[in-house]
């Protein structure tokens, strides 16, 4: 196991390094100049000297290879260069932005899966009857959803008819609320539906049977045996929907104004910052793939079956 | 019991599938039914509540929110199905060829589509459509980046699963060719599977399409999109709620729908 494990762990190194390319190979080749966007900005009036100059001044002049290498090199120090925008460092900037959407994405899915688990237990359990139709429909209409629509009519619903919430999500707790529950919802809406369809499948299974014929009573079942047999399941559900969060709250971060990376990445595209939207889908894609590595190795541990 | 259920789920199937049909009708011709050009604006009309003249009312420009909606429909129809469409060509192509083929031709592809599938979608995309600038045609582009990987994988597989059969070594051994036998046997058994995940795409594609049009990165203004119209409209949502709800309406509608359909033949599937 320990040798499957440092196999993933260095295709994982091999995946990161290719992104790496792809991404800077994009920049370099994507239309829009940065100089002179920084320069009409600044109020300057570009004359083909001032703009070779800040050009050069900028790095943008030298060759491809080298320019990737010296990137790659700071990057791999943490150091992700300097915005084009104002001169400031981007590391400190996009773990800033980092830490205000890992408490969004976090207070998400926690509402998600306290939506989801209840719910999705209750309609396995009462399979086929009221109860089950009526959480189907609303899990069904939920996965539905975009999440801008959902936040434009809670905003509406909330901050505008019923003034509770504000409109502007200001980094308070109360804030939090809207953003991370436009998150929650669509996720919520496909938590129910697999913790559901897991659940049903672990009931079918021949140990429940048994267990039933020696008069186990039900609940006990559910809790000690099916449950836990499911977490692995349910675990990488979770870890699948990780990429669909982080898409997500980009857009929410953008209605809400909630000061994280999604917001950042945006308003960095408009003024074509590059090296923030390069370090944005770095720090995006390892996260994301070190997430699903932790959930491969732990669905590993959580099977009983492994040991 | 069996039985009744299949006869349930073909109705269901029925029933959605026409209802689908119905949407995209609507669509095509939306510049038949439009009453108004959805593009002209009108200053004596702004912001006016839904009436006669103008069915869901109109918006900050004055313009017909319900000609709007109905040129949106287009938009976001026309969209989402090339975009589905290309993924789905492009995907079972390479995924046939590599799971016929194997080899070298398996491994490159299948590792391309493993970095692709290794990144969330939507970052990709809003990246990619970023970088490339707005427009309906980058945003296509960087959604269908990481689309085809999931028909690849799929055709890949089941073309895995068959390609040692015995009618497929018959018809290998009649001396058929390669592409031969890939049209005229591995396509017609594995193509359903690979029909029902395009159907399952459609609702993810419009939410993935809509979304980036009210970033700002898909559609440009003054195109009718519904995505780009709830984000226009969203500042003035206290005044003209109309110009934000209609175009919501049927953001969610067409997205159930085709999810419906999905859903209802992926079930029909299951059963066989």
């Amino acid at each position: 196991m320990a040798k499957q494990i440092i196999k993933r762990i260095l295709g994982l190194v091999l995946i990161l390094f290719v992104l790496s390319f792809l991404v800077f190979g994009i920049m370099y080749l994507a239309p829009g100049d940065p100089a002179e966007k920084r320069l009409t900005s600044q109020g300057v009036v570009v004359t083909k000297e001032i703009l070779q100059a800040e050009r050069e001044r900028l790095g943008l002049l030298r060759p491809f290879i080298v320019r990737y290498a010296d990137w790659l090199k700071n990057v791999l120090v943490g150091d992700f260069g300097v915005s084009f925008k104002d001169d400031l460092p981007v590391g400190p900037k996009l773990i800033k932005g980092l830490e205000n959407t890992s408490g969004l994405a976090l207070c998400s899915l926690f509402l998600a899966l306290l939506i989801s688990f209840p719910m999705g237990i209750l309609s396995a359990v009462k399979k086929g009857q009221p109860v089950d139709h009526v959480v189907r429909l609303f899990s069904f209409i939920g996965n539905s959803l975009p999440n801008f629509l959902i936040s434009v009519l809670l905003m509406y619903l909330f901050c505008i008819q019923i003034k509770i919430f504000p409109v502007i999500a200001d980094g308070s707790i109360k804030g939090l609320m809207l953003p991370a529950l436009s998150l929650a919802i669509p996720m919520a809406g496909r938590f129910t539906r697999q913790i559901r369809s897991e659940i049903i499948e672990q009931l079918g299974e021949e140990y429940v049977m048994g267990m039933k014929s020696r008069k186990v009573k039900g609940r006990y079942i559910l809790i000690n045996n099916v449950l836990r047999n499911s977490l692995g399941h349910i675990l990488t559900i979770i870890g699948l929907q990780i990429g669909t969060l982080m898409g997500g709250s980009v857009v929410i971060e953008n209605i809400f104004r909630w000061p994280g990376i999604g917001k950042l990445v945006m308003d960095s595209i408009t003024a074509r910052d590059y090296p923030v939207i390069m370090g944005f889908v770095l720090i995006m894609g390892t996260i994301y793939v070190v997430i699903n590595l932790i959930v491969d190795i732990s669905y590993r541990f959580l099977d009983p079956r492994s040991f | 019991m069996n039985h009744k259920r299949k006869k349930i789920n073909r109705i269901k199937v029925t029933i959605s599938a026409v209802v689908a049909l119905l949407l995209v009708l609507i669509a095509l011709m939306a510049s038949v039914i439009a009453p108004n050009d959805p593009y002209v604006t009108n200053a004596s009309a702004i912001r006016s509540a839904p009436s006669a003249e103008f069915l869901f009312g109109t918006d900050n420009l004055g313009r017909c929110v319900f000609s709007r909606v109905l040129y949106g429909a287009r938009t976001t129809i026309a969209a989402t199905f090339i975009l589905v469409a290309v993924s789905f060509l492009l995907g079972s192509f390479v995924g046939i060829l590599s799971g016929y083929y194997g080899g070298v031709l398996d491994e490159i592809t299948m590792r391309i589509a493993d970095i692709m599938l290794a990144f969330p979608q939507m970052v990709v995309a809003i990246a990619v459509a970023g970088i490339l600038g707005g427009g309906l045609s980058s945003a296509m582009i960087a959604l269908g980046i990481t689309m085809w990987t999931g028909f690849a994988r799929l055709a890949r597989s089941h073309t895995f699963a068959i390609k040692n059969c015995p009618y497929v070594q018959a018809a290998r051994l009649a001396g058929k060719s390669g592409p031969a036998i890939m049209m005229s046997h591995i396509l017609p058994n594995i193509i359903a599977p690979l029909i029902t995940n395009a159907l399952t795409q459609i609702g993810t594609t419009m939410i993935g399409i809509s979304g980036l049009s009210f970033l700002g990165l898909g559609v440009v203004p003054p195109t009718a999109e519904w995505g780009s119209m709830i984000n226009e409209s969203r500042a003035y949502i206290q005044i003209a709620p109309w110009a934000v709800m209609y175009p919501a309406i049927a953001t969610i509608v067409t997205i159930i729908v085709f999810n419906y359909l999905g859903d209802c033949v992926m079930e029909y599937r299951d059963e066989d």
